[in-house]
């Protein structure tokens, strides 16, 4: 049945073409041993990217092809297990036997979904209180290559609340991949764990299938399991350099910042997994889009910005010496559905305050550093701002909604009357913390 | 229409499909592609000799050449008739309610509207009667909505009533007249049409300059940078500057009688939202729900790139199916820049010579082209119908010299600039009104309708309230650069007079009852009023006495915006507002 071809007539460093007949579109196909993908039916020339590279296939290489897209064999043997991006085991264990499922199916009808409304607790206030995630929702960090999001995506995944983590690693170093699997270990909790890595140490168009894989196991535990599944990415600025490279290798004319003009579509067929199935399941994405300066307006984070639901800002605080979750920059644009509601009433106007006197503090810091007199007011906005950020906004902080609450009043009560923290009275009355003048 | 062209697949790249014809298609034209079980729609998007280039609405996966495709005879259309509203559709008109499962299946086409549902018609044309497309034959009730069954829009030429059905309970799919043509022929007519949806209608007499202000309850836009029915606008802004909330007000509150909303390429938890309140929402000048009046076409990000392209022009087909009927439609795209995407995404495919950004170069005309086809009509009966037409941008990049926002700025006549400075500063809605402009203001049309329905010199009011807050603006930038001591006190005063306006009159509560939607009325009210005070000469003893007195009296201001119009609690702040002005303006005299 399967032929097997030997005359391929164009070689790039991407991709492979040859004449065949009765290919399909996004068949796989083994090149010399490497798997490969269809990308380009011409005629009878079918073009095939070669996820490994090319270097050293030859002009008579053996040519099958498999006569089915990618796929992954899903079942609860899984959990606790590393794959690469193909789906193989990394970890020496045995293969998965189970179901075989192709990856990147179809996407979910837009009036079954649910409206997300479960809070998902992390216990970094710089999230739970300000920036609050809700399961079915995708948000990225938005960092600088030299933050540790990395371990704050660990942190965050190894506290949160829900039945099953999957993370899907693109170009992690080795070091990273490592980092990500002892923890896991020594946490005790690998088996709550599927893992889908390609370290650097592979070819960079390997990991285009990472987030596929990545999400077609969630969906098996999300809709097949009903399990509250988060998704872990990083970093995804990699997987669109890998795409660059692809639409580049096929003669694509490039859009803003050399990225494909699909780039937009691209990504939200990735992050738009995220959802509140009506069975209860759900899949919630947490990823990492790397920055090169901390410059947004690049096409990578700007079309992630419109396909996201808020984003997560790590920054350096050089006064406390902590990275921290940015307030200002930082938004998870569900938030309002849980905060107040799931969490205690005065959730909402304690975030805003708090965040509002933090911008009184960003003020008074630029007139200091201009040589304007400070006033009382500005001394003590500096004072709070400074408690702020190390009590609550930076990322090693570790306490319960309600504790982030209590902190936040001890800390208005330590530096302002009410009508400077100016939360509406009947809020106000009921938390204030000690003497009310 | 007799024997159907058949052809077999020979390339592919990605949903771009080369297709071996064996008879004549025409351009656009609407195929299927037989893989299997599964019937692949697409359509016709270029030809060259005997191969056609297809765009497919659909994943190509594991398509092979050689595969059969059926021509379908007709371009891509919609469904047209009673029904419509209430739906949930996708771009290419689906109804997703009706789909099974939770996920969607490829080749999976569902019925728009209900064939067996009976409605009340009644008739409004006579035998004998002569009418042409888009005249009213008669009438059935659509939630609470007069739903005119009209002579199809494909329908050329002239002809004569031959018979009606009286009063009574008919299914769309009944005979409910027929009409005779110049020839003596006979055609059936029954409450369902076709449109090919990328034809603008032309069933209407003729097309004036608008003239009538459309009511939005925003301030920002009633009141400094005014819509018209039939009018069009479009709102850029970079993410997390509003956006949404925006769209979403506007739907909720314009003053129309039916709503579009195309949620094009963007995501779906947020059409999820419009889903799940919309139903509940009740409708302020029906008291029903809004979803009664609503039809929402979602092509959310992740569903086939091609449908997205279709889906704005799905939404404004149906928009000039209801205008026909003599009624004002209210059409959103959230974002057009996720349409203006799609056309690049297949133009890269065809290999195109690229604009720029890898646009393709009719951007601009297709652009134009679309939001062309708003306006408000003058129908053949003389009624007028309308469609205005919003669609936000979104910018790459925040950048506003992007090809998609350039090309939009020559299409649409208002400008709704979000600006992100205002935004993080939480000044909502985060209309820039400096930015913004509205060409409408300067139509004499607008001043003369402004002069009987608003007030004499409305328009010199709000120029005065524009020029204020232009002075604000730059006395912002002297105090900056100066400091607050080294400025004349008059430098304070006039900046604080121009936030009086901004906080009072362009800022808006979008989730208070009251606040989020004002009557025309009371903006006029309010205008006037804020005005009387930036025109007050002001006497106070030292710049530092300025920021206090004017927070403090746009917290009373505000607080008469929170209060029902005309209440006695309205009119006590409006008492208590004055009081203060009064304080610091008599002690001059």
């Amino acid at each position: 049945m399967n032929k097997v071809y030997t005359k391929i007539s164009q070689i790039t460093k991407a991709t492979c073409s040859l004449k065949a007949t009765g290919v399909g579109f996004d068949e796989l196909a083994f090149i010399g041993g490497r798997l490969a993908q269809v990308v380009k039916i011409w005629g009878d020339e079918v073009t095939l990217q070669v996820f490994s590279g090319t270097e050293g296939i030859p002009t008579n290489a053996e040519v099958t092809f498999l006569g089915k897209a990618p796929t992954l064999k899903v079942g609860d043997e899984l959990c606790g297990r590393f794959f690469d991006a193909f789906g193989k085991p990394i970890d020496g264990g045995p293969e998965i036997d189970g179901e075989e499922r192709e990856i990147g199916g179809p996407s979910v009808n837009p009036v079954r979904r649910k409206q997300p409304s479960e809070l998902i607790a992390t216990g970094i206030a710089g999230i739970d209180l300000n920036n609050t995630l809700v399961s079915g929702q995708k948000i990225p960090f938005f960092a600088d290559p030299d933050q540790p999001y990395n371990q704050v995506m660990a942190n965050v995944a190894m506290k949160a609340k829900t039945d099953r983590i999957i993370l899907g690693g693109m170009g992690l170093t080795n070091d990273d991949y490592l980092y990500f699997k002892n923890l896991f270990e020594n946490a005790g909790i690998l088996d709550h764990i599927v893992s889908f890595v390609n370290t650097t140490e592979r070819p960079p168009v390997e990991r285009l299938l990472v987030p596929d894989m990545a999400l077609t196991a969630a969906e098996y535990f999300a809709v097949d399991k009903n399990e509250k599944v988060l998704v872990l990415l990083t970093d995804m600025t990699l997987y669109a350099d890998a795409l660059s490279i692809v639409s580049n290798r096929m003669d694509q004319i490039p859009s803003k910042d050399s990225m494909p003009g699909s780039l937009y579509s691209d990504l939200a067929k990735i992050y738009e997994k995220a959802v509140q199935f009506p069975n209860g399941g759900s899949i919630t994405i947490i990823a990492v889009t790397t920055l090169s300066g901390g410059d947004i307006t690049h096409a990578i984070p700007d079309n992630t910005g419109y396909i996201t639901e808020g984003q997560l800002f790590l920054r350096k605080d050089t006064e406390v010496g902590k990275v921290i979750v940015d307030p200002f920059r930082s938004l998870s644009r569900l938030k309002q559905l849980v905060i107040g509601k799931k969490t205690r009433e005065d959730h909402p106007q304690v975030m805003n305050a708090a965040i509002r006197l933090y911008a009184d503090a960003a003020n008074a810091r630029t007139k200091q550093e201009n040589g304007f007199d400070l006033t009382d007011y500005d001394r003590r906005v500096l004072s709070f701002a400074k408690d702020y950020s190390n009590d609550l906004l930076a990322i090693d902080v570790d306490l319960k909604t309600d504790e982030m609450l209590d902190k936040a009043w001890t800390l208005f009560a330590k530096y302002f009357s009410p009508s400077e923290v100016a939360i509406k009275k009947a809020i106000s009355d009921k938390f204030w913390k000690g003497s009310k003048d | 229409m007799n024997e159907k062209t058949k052809g077999k697949v020979i390339s592919i790249i990605s949903n771009l499909v080369l297709v071996k014809i064996e008879g004549p298609v025409f351009q656009n034209e609407i195929c299927y592609i037989c893989l299997g079980s599964e019937r692949l729609m697409a359509e016709v998007i270029k030809v060259i000799g005997e191969t056609a280039y297809v765009q497919v609405f659909e994943s190509t996966r594991g398509l092979k050449p050689g595969t059969v495709v059926e021509f379908d005879g007709h371009m891509l259309e919609v469904k047209l008739g009673p029904g419509l509203l209430s739906k949930n559709f996708d771009g290419l008109q689906n109804d997703l309610d009706k789909m099974d499962g939770v996920f969607l299946k490829r080749g999976c086409y569902t019925n728009a509207l209900e064939d067996d549902k009976k409605w009340a018609f009644t008739p409004l044309a006579k035998v004998g009667d002569e009418v042409e497309a888009g005249d009213w034959l008669g009438n059935v009730k659509e939630n609470w909505l007069d739903h005119k069954i009209m002579v199809p829009f494909k329908f050329e030429g002239r002809y004569s009533v031959e018979s009606i059905v009286p009063e009574g309970e008919y299914t769309i799919l009944d005979t409910i007249a027929v009409l005779r043509d110049a020839k003596g022929v006979s055609h059936n007519v029954t409450m369902v049409q076709h449109w090919p949806v990328k034809v603008a209608v032309r069933a209407y007499k003729d097309k004036p300059r608008p003239y009538r202000q459309l009511e939005t309850g925003i301030r920002v836009i009633d009141t400094m940078n005014p819509i018209l029915e039939g009018g069009t606008g479009f709102i850029p802004g970079p993410f997390g500057t509003g956006k949404t909330v925006l769209q979403h007000s506007l739907a909720k509150y314009a003053e129309a009688d039916v709503i579009i909303m195309a949620a094009c390429g963007e995501r779906a938890n947020e059409v999820v939202e419009i889903f799940s309140e919309f139903p509940h929402l009740v409708d302020p000048r029906t008291g029903r729900s809004l979803y009664e009046r609503t039809t929402i076409i979602a092509n959310t990000s992740n569903m086939p790139v091609a449908a997205r392209e279709a889906s704005v022009y799905t939404a404004m087909t149906i928009g000039e199916y209801y205008r026909a009927m003599g009624l004002k439609v209210f059409l959103l795209a959230d974002s057009t820049s996720r349409w203006a995407q799609a056309l690049r995404e297949m133009s890269n495919r065809l290999e195109e010579l690229p604009g720029q950004d890898a646009f393709p170069m009719d951007l601009s005309a297709v652009i134009a082209g679309f939001y062309a086809r708003a306006g408000i009509v003058k129908l053949n009966n003389g009624k007028t119908g309308s469609i205005t037409f919003i669609g936000t941008v979104s910018p790459a990049g925040g950048n506003l010299k992007e090809p998609v926002t350039e090309s939009t700025k020559k299409a649409a006549r208002c400008f709704y600039a979000l600006s992100q400075n205002r935004a993080d500063s939480k000044r909502y809605p985060a209309i820039d009104s400096l930015e913004s402009y509205s060409k409408y203001l300067e139509y004499p049309e607008f001043v003369e309708f402004s002069k009987k329905n608003i007030r004499e010199g409305w328009v010199d009011l709000v120029n005065e309230a524009r020029n204020m807050l232009v002075r604000g603006k730059e006395m912002q930038e002297q105090i900056n650069i100066l400091g607050d001591d080294s400025v004349p006190i008059d430098y304070h005063i006039v900046l604080w007079k121009s936030e009086l306006i901004d906080f009072t009159i362009l800022q808006q509560d979008a989730f208070d009852k009251i606040d989020a939607s004002t009557s025309m009325e009371r903006q006029r009210y309010m205008l006037e009023k804020i005005i009387d005070v930036t025109r007050a000469d002001f006497n106070f003893g030292s710049y530092e006495d300025v920021a206090p007195f004017f927070k403090n009296l746009i917290n009373v201001f505000r607080q008469m915006n929170y209060s029902e119009f005309k209440s006695e609690q309205f009119f006590g702040f409006e008492k208590e507002a004055l009081e203060l002005v009064s304080q610091v303006t008599e002690d001059k005299k």
